[in-house]
């Protein structure tokens, strides 16, 4: 039994005892939970230190027959692609049962042992080398999202929970056909035989079947990003989520979807991959422009961050196809980097909202003289989210528009220009909401530094009608410094010294992109060298 | 010669569970008038013993395999398979009724006697070698069936779900024998495996063949509901006393299915070609005809019912891929299914109240708050009857589109795969009213579990998981009883 074993066994565990725990006994169940996922970061450290950089290929294998005829393996292994984001599912996991300590009340049993079942399916998505059990953890984690929308999501949380999950459903269902389809080629669902029959040309595809195969996996995983035009669950599922979940869905389930492409449209179906990357690449930057134009006129801070994500996950893709070392390396990185800031965002908002009880920009204004310190943290991420040098998203974004740079420069320009917006609409919202006042009146100038508990932009806005008692606002409570200090300091840490995280990355990408290349399958597409490649962009 | 009419101790053991439960259902007639008043619950404690001894009977007479009776039946895996399906789930019929019937103040011996008749028919057919037999065990099932579904007599609801079953299955029969006398005509043999070798042998007329097997596909097309012949399974469904839509949801077409894989898979084979064709039509109608008439049901059993014609497709497109897989994902999803029905139905039946008044889906509102263990139970059967993984009914379908991929139906599992996406839909909102509601006036007045029911709930929630995540020892039997055809 290997340290994964372990790691995805706890919240597993912990799952079906956190559903024994008694009803009444809420706070012991959100203790419990919050332990058991401690536990699981906690040894998830255990991989980032026993990982061997040197070692190419997968570590804490365990591999065993689990299902005789057909043969399913439990094949579960990390490399240096899977490492980063099991850490990601690890290390929010805690800081969404956190931030729902108070907001969470209503049936707080199971909605804590449902945020522990989807560690349990983000962290077996991640670490799963065998299709079959791929799929199955890919569909695990569908389940407790769909319940975490849909009980305790806001008002239009029903319809949001079904739009979710019948989107994803009906990609997935493709992918499934594509797996057993390859199965009944080659025998085995174990993913390292399959992609070694495909790239060794013992499965012999024809064109058709190739494309086809890339675009049952493509969508299930586009769905998932989402890639435009695809992404339109997003929004709804995001608003009406808890806060938790927004945070989970934004910083961990969409990279499944971002995570799929870089370990099985690649590596497996090169050719196809290759020939389907322009328009891929063009919907990716559609996607980019469009997400911040419409982030841009949202007037729900949610819905912002929702569209902000559309765009971020822009980036990631045309990184993934633009096929070289950069986009690869800067994708996989704004994976991380995205989870940690848009996860980070959506916790801020969730303290708002917990504050005021509304989403909505125009209701808020002066939180700065109230709030310092939020405000600040808040600041730090709209700095980390646009893509300010010294914080995380820079670093991504910079090797993605480099990369997308190589393949076509009209690709970088295009993507730049959501660099820009997305500078655009978080300053704007944060403009909005932390300066001014509740109608739009500039706050006086010396109001910054202000107590938290009457700021002097307060009085005389009461008759106004939004909420008498809304203008003072507690700042950061403990807990919640507990929840954002560690955000903080990994966007910092992750911008400051990628070096940490960068090198196992590139180690598998180069892996990754090296498949690509020498794959017979691939040989009748004209294959664009590395660097200098622009020829065929246009 | 003149013919043995002792029969053999093969014999008696290979035909002993429908014996068992033949004498189990004709003691219970008998006695009914001395126990009837004194002790209503004696006779369900009985026909579960019955079914109990009978599951042991199919268990031994699968030690000795073989032919009885002069090649009239066949015990074998496949008939072992079946046997112990239909048993098991009269076992859950018998559990779940307890509750119900008294209830319903309708504690009889006939109502257990009638289950017991059924569930022998059903034996019958799963261990038939010969047409005739066939058609004599799916009478045994079908005519006690009738009787079951208006087994209210005074409900109209059960009248006219009687009537209906009683008029189309009838007509479905005749289907079928026209089918029987076209192949003993052609073949001049009512056995299986002489039909077999008749139709393989040259000179024989296979466009008669092909009538004679179309006209069964007719007939086991009712049975099965699988479109277009499913007129009848939502209304039966939705007007027959809710513990018995339970039963016939299962276990006769678990033994239709029996019969029409073992006719297809055995007799018809050589002409497997030309029914291929007329199957996948068949499927594909079935799916997509349940699902989407499923999508805006508001009544719970009538829902069941479309879904039911839905996986009825999907066990279809298993027998379309005419392979031994096919055979395997079949018998594997009828179990599959079999356990996902009983337990939906059993908390429908939890619900409904006298006199069944509370079977809209939106009376399991807020079934969450109230009855967390129900919500959750059915919620297991709901995720199972979507297809998500770690249950049985995901790895039913997953098998069952393997197979389909494996005998190149690309197109029938990539429109089978899209057709459960939809069935996600009508699903979900069973989900959606139980967690997402708030508590109805039937949730807020709901009697706790009775100890019948939950059994079976519980039961075949365990059985759920297992044949999800260890499905090996079902499925190796099904696979190693699966090679009937050879």
């Amino acid at each position: 039994m290997t340290l994964l074993d372990i790691i995805i066994a706890i919240p597993a565990l912990g799952f079906i005892l956190a559903l024994l725990i008694p009803r009444n006994q809420a706070q012991f169940s959100r203790l419990f939970t919050l332990a058991v996922s401690l536990v699981t970061f906690v040894a998830s450290l255990g991989l980032v230190t026993g990982f061997d950089q040197k070692a190419t290929g997968q570590q804490f294998v365990t591999n065993f027959v689990w299902i005789q005829n057909p043969e399913i393996h439990y094949h579960i292994g990390i490399d240096g692609l899977s490492l980063w984001l099991i850490m990601l599912a690890t290390f929010l996991t805690p800081i969404a049962i956190l931030i729902s300590w108070n907001y969470i009340q209503d049936r707080a049993k199971e909605f804590y042992a449902f945020l522990l079942l989807l560690e349990f399916g983000l962290i077996g998505v991640f670490s799963a080398w065998d299709l079959f059990l791929f799929y199955v953890f890919w569909e695990v984690v569908l389940i407790p999202m769909y319940f975490l929308i849909g009980i305790w999501g806001h008002d239009r949380r029903i319809y949001a929970a079904v739009k979710f999950f019948l989107y994803t459903m009906v990609g997935s269902v493709l992918m499934l056909a594509a797996i057993i389809f390859l199965y009944t080629q080659a025998g085995t669902f174990d993913y390292v035989t399959v992609l070694d029959m495909l790239q060794s040309g013992r499965i012999a595809l024809t064109h058709t079947e190739e494309t086809l195969l890339f675009l049952a996996f493509f969508l299930a995983f586009a769905i998932k990003v989402p890639l435009f035009p695809l992404h339109t669950w997003l929004p709804d599922a995001h608003v009406e989520a808890p806060t938790a979940g927004s945070v989970m869905l934004a910083s961990v389930m969409l990279k499944m979807g971002t995570y799929g492409l870089v370990r099985f449209c690649l590596p497996m179906f090169p050719g196809a991959a290759r020939e389907n990357a322009p328009w891929i690449a063009t919907l990716a930057i559609i996607g980019i422009v469009y997400g911040a134009l419409v982030a841009m006129v949202q007037p729900n801070m949610k819905k912002l961050v929702a569209y902000s994500s559309v765009s971020h996950l822009g980036f990631v893709v045309l990184g993934v196809f633009s096929f070289n070392q950069m986009g690869l390396d800067g994708a996989v990185y704004q994976m991380l980097n995205h989870g940690i800031s848009t996860g980070a965002l959506f916790v801020l908002v969730g303290f708002l909202y917990e504050r005021k009880h509304s989403l909505a920009i125009k209701d808020y204004g002066g939180v700065a003289t109230m709030a310092p310190w939020l405000s600040i943290v808040f600041m730090i991420t709209t700095f980390a989210s646009i893509g300010l040098p010294t914080l995380n998203n820079f670093v991504g974004e910079f090797l993605v528009l480099q990369g997308a740079a190589i393949r076509s420069i009209s690709w970088a320009a295009f993507a730049g220009l959501g660099v820009i917006l997305s500078a655009c609409y978080m300053l704007w919202m944060y403009q909005r909401v932390f300066f001014g006042t509740v109608d739009g009146v500039e706050a006086p100038a010396d109001a910054h530094g202000g107590h938290d508990d009457h700021a002097p932009a307060a009085h005389g806005h009461d008759a106004h009608g939004h909420d008498s008692h809304g203008h003072s606002m507690p700042d950061l409570s403990p807990r919640e410094w507990a929840c954002v200090v560690p955000l903080v300091v990994m966007m910092v840490w992750m911008g400051m010294y990628s070096q940490s995280f960068l090198p196992v990355i590139s180690a598998e990408n180069a892996r990754i992109l090296d498949s690509t290349r020498k794959s017979p399958i691939s040989s009748n597409v004209k294959i664009t060298p590395v660097t200098g490649g622009s020829a065929n962009a246009r | 010669m003149l013919a043995n009419f002792t029969p053999s101790a093969s014999d008696v053991l290979r035909f002993l569970p429908e014996t068992i439960l033949i004498t189990a259902g004709t003691l219970m007639m008998v006695l009914d008038p001395f126990l009837s008043a004194s002790k209503p619950k004696f006779f369900g404690h009985l026909s579960i013993l019955a079914f109990i001894a009978a599951l042991f009977a199919a268990i031994a007479a699968n030690g000795d395999p073989g032919f009885a009776y002069s090649n009239l039946l066949v015990v074998d895996g496949f008939a072992t398979y079946f046997r112990i399906l239909v048993i098991t789930i009269g076992i859950f019929a018998v559990f779940s009724s307890y509750h119900y019937l008294d209830r319903e103040k309708a504690e009889t011996s006939e109502y257990h006697a009638l289950l017991l008749f059924a569930v022998s028919g059903q034996c019958l057919m799963a261990a038939s070698n010969d047409l005739i037999m066939i058609f004599i065990g799916l009478e045994i099932s079908s005519i006690a069936s009738y009787v079951l579904a208006g087994y209210l007599r005074h409900d109209k609801r059960n009248n006219e779900a009687a009537l209906k079953y009683f008029l189309l299955g009838s007509f479905a029969t005749g289907f079928l024998l026209y089918g029987v006398a076209l192949v003993y005509g052609l073949t001049g043999s009512t056995k299986l495996n002489e039909v077999h070798t008749a139709i393989a042998a040259p000179g024989i007329s296979l466009v008669m063949v092909s009538v004679a097997a179309a006209l069964m596909i007719i007939g086991l097309g009712f049975k099965v509901s699988g479109a277009p012949f499913q007129m009848w399974a939502p209304d039966v469904y939705q007007g027959a006393p809710a513990p018995v839509s339970a039963f016939l949801a299962t276990a006769p077409k678990a033994a239709a299915f029996a019969i029409f894989l073992r006719i297809f898979v055995t007799a018809f084979q050589p002409v497997a070609s030309s029914w291929e064709p007329v199957l996948w039509v068949m499927a594909l109608l079935s799916m997509t005809i349940g699902n989407f008439a499923a999508l805006t049901q508001k009544n719970v059993k009538r829902m069941l019912g479309y879904s039911s014609i839905a996986h009825a497709g999907y066990i279809l497109v298993a027998i379309t891929s005419r392979s031994e897989i096919g055979t395997t994902a079949a018998m594997f999803y009828l179990a599959a299914y079999a356990l996902m029905n009983i337990g939906a139905f059993a908390v429908v039946i939890h619900m409904a109240g006298k006199g069944e008044t509370n079977v809209q889906i939106d009376d399991l509102a807020g079934l969450a708050k109230k009855q967390p263990l129900t919500a959750a139970l059915l919620t297991v059967f709901i995720l199972s009857l979507i297809g998500v993984p770690l249950t049985g009914g995901f790895f039913g379908k997953f098998y069952i589109f393997r197979a389909a991929l494996e005998s190149n139906l690309v197109w029938l599992a990539v429109l089978g795969l899209l057709n459960s996406a939809v069935a996600a839909y009508y699903y979900l909102r069973l989900l959606v009213v139980m967690y997402m509601h708030d508590p109805s006036e039937a949730t807020e007045a709901l009697e706790p579990l009775t100890p019948g029911l939950r059994v079976a709930l519980v039961l075949p929630a365990i059985g759920t998981f297992i044949l999800g995540i260890l499905p090996g020892f079902v499925l190796n039997f099904a696979r190693d009883a699966a090679g009937i055809g050879k």
